[in-house]
């Protein structure tokens, strides 16, 4: 097998790769938001709640939650689960990276000074516009490297698809590394995950270099 | 009468900080809050501005009641909508300044008057631009808090506060975060203030100013106002020897 006709037998995969990748983005960062203030809530069985949750999806490996979520709905309910592959990966991902950013914003949060909300308050502005106006662009600011570390670890996580048996980049590469005798898939994949965190870095650094013209 | 404030009860738990607190402002006078560190004058300014709950009392503005106490003697506020509309009499500068750093200086004093106060954007500028002449930074409309000293922060705070057009001021020890040589600054533009008969009540440990500026004075000492009178009554006879103490601790 040459170099190109590997490389095009794992390019599907890396789709698939990225397809979970920005798939989980989508869901997972504004699910993390939702978390984040169902954790702050005054409620304490609300907070209380949440932080179990966040507990269960920080504490166990998501490995486990993903075979959870795909055969989960089926031993409980019987529910077939053929098609539900893709979604059971995404909701999988989707679950665990929110419990992360949930903590990643609340985290935040935290380094806003209780003078902005007062100030604010004084100047007349609504409880949603001094969120959107006030502190969340200072939030974003705050927690951009914590974001880009966990952005990072979600490129390479998604390998861990494999468990569900999806066929993304990393499953072909292993597939075609067995049937070849060959460890150039393995390299191949290696530096896909490396250009991929390579170029969010990159995007990543940019953005903080914008939110640069204040402290 | 722009401010009338009856009977004002506060605590914090267990401890009493304001003990029955009676204190009135008229439209033009410039009142001085003095008193050492825990006696409450920061709490009652609080008050005053809704950032904390009085436990009993009235606070009325401009004749319009924000709070009353009922017959058990607990406090009970206006509904929002009705104290939104009283909180546009009030503006309040903060010992932090707490300007938004993600804001330039004149986005800082349009972003309220625009958005809150719905006034046309042209206008907003154009009063903005006034403002910051007036306080001696229109060269530094465009810079960021982060760019500014403590005391051009404090006049941005300020012009913030009047971009609102409130009829009384509220000024929380405006001088006490910054370096003493920049105290100076920020003390000329409230007296400027004064000088056009802006409304304003000043928690403040500037007591030279407080002697030179306004029209009264009042000392505070755990939780009541224990003296309360002309300036040059207060500083030069004072009645109470609680006064006469606090006041003989700060010339030395």
């Amino acid at each position: 097998m040459t170099l190109s006709t590997m490389l095009s037998a794992m390019g599907e995969g890396m789709l698939r790769s990225c397809a979970i990748f920005f798939l989980t983005i989508l869901f997972s960062m504004p699910l993390g938001m939702v978390i984040m203030f169902l954790r702050r809530s005054r409620l304490k069985l609300v907070s209380g709640i949440t932080k179990i949750y966040i507990a269960i999806m920080r504490g166990t490996p998501l490995m486990l939650q993903l075979l959870m979520w795909y055969f989960g709905p089926y031993y409980l309910f019987g529910m077939s689960i053929r098609g539900y592959r893709l979604p059971a990966i995404i909701i999988g991902f989707s679950m665990n990276y929110a419990a992360y950013f949930a903590e990643i914003y609340r985290g935040g949060m935290e380094t806003i000074p209780q003078g902005q909300y007062e100030a604010a308050e004084v100047l007349g502005y609504s409880k949603t516009q001094t969120f959107f106006k006030i502190i969340l662009p200072q939030v974003v600011k705050a927690i951009l490297p914590s974001v880009t570390n966990e952005i990072i670890t979600l490129v390479k996580d998604t390998s861990l698809a494999f468990t569900l048996a999806y066929n993304e980049m990393f499953s072909l590469a292993k597939q075609i590394a067995a049937s070849q005798t060959s460890f150039t898939p393995f390299i191949i994949a290696g530096v896909f995950y490396f250009i991929a965190n390579y170029a969010v870095a990159f995007i990543m650094e940019r953005i903080e270099k914008a939110l640069d013209y204040y402290k | 009468m722009i401010l009338e404030m009856k009977g004002i009860k506060k605590s914090f738990d267990d401890l009493e900080v304001l003990k029955d607190i009676s204190f009135n402002v008229d439209s033009g006078e410039v009142v001085s809050v003095i008193g050492p560190s825990g006696s409450g004058k920061s709490t009652l300014l609080r008050c005053a501005t809704f950032l904390e709950t009085v436990d009993a009392g009235q606070i009325t503005y401009m004749g319009k009641s924000a709070v009353t106490t009922n017959a058990e003697g607990r406090a009970h506020y206006v509904p929002h909508a009705e104290l939104n509309q009283i909180k546009r009499y009030f503006g309040l500068v903060f010992q932090q300044f707490n300007l938004f750093p993600h804001y330039s200086v004149l986005k800082n004093i349009t972003d309220a008057p625009i958005h809150v106060q719905k006034r046309p954007k042209e206008q907003v500028h154009a009063e903005a631009m006034e403002l910051l002449r007036k306080m001696n930074l229109e060269n530094r409309a465009d810079a960021y808090p982060c760019q500014l000293s403590g005391g051009q922060q404090q006049r941005v705070a300020i012009a913030r506060a009047l971009a609102l057009k409130p009829e009384i001021l509220f000024f929380d020890e405006p001088t006490s975060a910054l370096d003493p040589e920049l105290t100076g600054e920020v003390l000329k533009v409230i007296r400027q203030l004064a000088e056009e008969k802006m409304t304003m009540v000043v928690v403040t440990h500037e007591m030279p100013f407080a002697r030179a500026v306004s029209n009264r004075v009042i000392f505070m000492d755990k939780g009541v106002i224990v003296e309360q009178g002309d300036p040059e009554d207060v500083f030069g006879n004072p009645q109470q020897e609680r006064t006469v103490q606090f006041l003989r601790n700060y010339q030395r």
